[in-house]
């Protein structure tokens, strides 16, 4: 077989993932028209869905977006630029479980058509510019490996370099095992870079989406100046079922959910996905103006 | 503390060959309290035990150092606090919540000199285990560490961690007190201590839990401890989705101090006494000492600055990824 970097085959691989969605679409199968809400099991319109920003219209459960939803969501159109886009993920331990980490790897990247779990770049929120990094579940979970805290380290230093304000949306189920103990590290990494920024003096903001857990929460999740939550995300250290089978007791209602945080004062906002860019305008305009 | 020269009790699976011989050494005994002198045949059979526990300890495989690395016997930190230093008071509280038995810290003297030591706190006896949680540290034990490392640093003392922990325990109340946050702020104050800052992992080196007061200028390891993202156990379980795949689990991920110091994520192994640390807790202490001692020596010509640079060098760099 003629040998093909990995872009090459990457840009292959996506341009036949393409044209089967493209016969899908073309089929319009009746499935992808309706979708029945995962919390008060409604019978939702997709395209009525996608109107209301992925929030169910009738009990305000907000579904998870991407992030390139998400940066369309909160940043002036056209305004977001990507920084450090081609930095990717490697096996370097040679970690298998049900498949190997560089088959996985591949394999989200195509599902996702992500490179990695967290976008980050400069863009403008209301004309303020901002540097932003946005974590994206669909890729393994959210997981932080090498690339997810190298990547939230650099726009970190990025925001040191410019004076930009840094804001960073979570949603990740915690470290990333198959890089064992360098993911652990970028805790460390990440939570170093934060404390550099705040000893420039920028403000870092933190906009906490369902689910954030783990690693992630025990580190750059939680050192933000401001911490927004959308309502109902599940958010915290342990995830349930550990705490379950640790404790042997069924856990309250509402237990580590955005409300829960703001009640226990980890949260200093809850704030509905439609108002989610006005009241980050106001919080960078307090910095701003 | 634990009895030092432990004989046939708390063998590991992998010590049983020793069983024999230590077998044969009882009954040998026994005839001598019956007037024989079998003292010769005693010593030369112990000497076998030292021979043959070289041999097993060569080759052991992860699996085995995690169960080392948990040993019941294996010094706590407080066994190393009394070993190593001289004037200790232990200080508890995080002045906001409780004290958390889990997670201990004092100023005493090392070599003379004062320091600030902090550590997980586990145990020999069920007892003890439950007293303190299983070395599982509470948002206070956190915050507690933070504290005293502030202390350390307006005293301007060097900080030692000793870590040893299965992780940040995962309860209700350590949620509704914020882990997370506790362990997220000692992560970023750490990175900004003006003093010389060295950890020592001593047993198991629980993911976030051994993090948490874990960010020194330098990380040392004992040879049979383990430090990890996720516990063997459950790695197998969510990624394996079987439990008992542990050993498969403990091998994949490099959690040996062998397999960290490879990765840079270590600066050295502090070697152990044949047998582990347990087999002689003394021994295992002067190591520490004297490795600890070395890098608090060197870390002490770096000015504050220059420290907090040193440390930021050290955890920048951490990460293998490809950029094209």
């Amino acid at each position: 077989m003629a040998k093909i970097s990995i872009h090459e085959w990457f840009t292959r691989k996506k341009k036949a993932k393409a044209e089967t969605e493209a016969v899908s679409a073309r089929l319009d199968i009746p499935g992808n028209l309706w979708i029945k809400c995962y919390k008060c099991s409604a019978t939702l319109f997709i395209k009525d869905l996608e109107a209301n920003l992925k929030v169910c219209p009738k009990c305000n459960y907000h579904f998870k977006l991407s992030s390139a939803e998400r940066i369309k969501l909160l940043c002036d159109e056209g305004t977001f630029k990507e920084l450090n886009a081609e930095i990717r993920s490697t096996d370097f331990l040679g970690f298998s479980d049900s498949q190997p980490y560089q088959k996985r790897i591949e394999d989200s990247m195509l599902k996702s058509n992500l490179m990695e779990a967290v976008i980050t770049g400069e863009g403008q929120v209301s004309s303020i510019p901002v540097a932003l990094g946005v974590m994206d579940f669909s890729f393994m979970g959210g997981s932080m490996g090498s690339v997810v805290g190298e990547k939230i380290t650099r726009i970190a230093e990025h925001g040191m370099e410019h004076k930009l304000p840094v804001i960073v949306v979570t949603a990740s189920g915690g470290a990333r095992m198959q890089e064992g103990i360098m993911s652990l590290m970028q805790m460390a990494k990440t939570s170093a870079a934060l404390q550099r920024l705040r000893e420039f003096g920028l403000p870092y903001i933190v906009i906490l989406t369902d689910p954030t857990t783990g690693g992630t929460t025990a580190s750059f999740a939680m050192l933000g100046d401001i911490h927004i939550a959308e309502p109902g995300a599940l958010i915290g250290f342990a995830g349930p079922r550990v705490i379950e089978q640790t404790i042997r007791q069924k856990l309250p209602v509402g237990f580590q959910r955005s409300e829960f945080l703001e009640s226990h004062g980890m949260v200093d906002v809850i704030v509905n996905r439609k108002d989610l860019k006005s009241t980050l305008t106001k919080i960078l305009r307090f910095y701003k103006d | 503390m634990a009895e030092a020269k432990n004989g046939i009790k708390n063998l590991l699976e992998f010590e049983k060959p020793l069983v024999p011989i230590f077998k044969k050494i009882e009954e040998l005994k026994a005839v001598s309290a019956h007037g024989m002198d079998m003292t010769e045949e005693i010593k030369m059979l112990q000497k076998r035990i030292e021979t043959l526990r070289r041999e097993i300890f060569q080759n052991l495989s992860p699996i085995q150092i995690v169960q080392l690395a948990r040993h019941i016997l294996r010094p706590t930190t407080l066994d190393y606090i009394n070993m190593m230093v001289e004037d200790f008071v232990e200080l508890r509280g995080d002045r906001n919540y409780g004290d958390d038995p889990a997670l201990v810290g004092g100023v005493g003297r090392l070599n003379g000199k004062p320091v600030l030591v902090i550590g997980h706190q586990k145990g020999h006896t069920t007892k003890e285990l439950l007293a303190r949680n299983f070395g599982m540290a509470n948002p206070e034990g956190y915050r507690k560490a933070l504290r005293l490392m502030r202390v350390a640093q307006r005293a301007n003392r060097p900080i030692i961690s000793l870590v040893d922990t299965p992780g940040a325990y995962p309860g209700i109340g350590a949620e509704e007190r914020g882990q997370s946050e506790a362990i997220a702020k000692n992560l970023r104050e750490m990175a900004a201590l003006t003093v010389p800052f060295v950890t020592v992992i001593t047993g198991e080196g629980g993911s976030g839990g051994a993090l948490g007061i874990g960010m020194g200028n330098r990380v040392l390891m004992l040879q049979y401890s383990i430090y990890s993202v996720i516990s063997p156990e459950g790695c197998a379980s969510i990624l394996f989705r079987d439990a008992t795949r542990a050993p498969e689990a403990a091998t994949a991920s490099k959690i040996t101090a062998k397999d960290l110091l490879e990765f840079d994520v270590i600066d050295e192994i502090i070697k152990e006494p044949v047998g582990g640390a347990h087999n002689d807790p003394s021994a295992s202490a002067q190591n520490i000492q004297v490795s600890v001692t070395k890098h608090i020596e060197e870390l002490s010509k770096l000015s504050p600055r220059e420290l907090i640079a040193d440390r930021y060098r050290k955890y920048r760099k951490m990460g293998i990824f490809i950029e094209s």
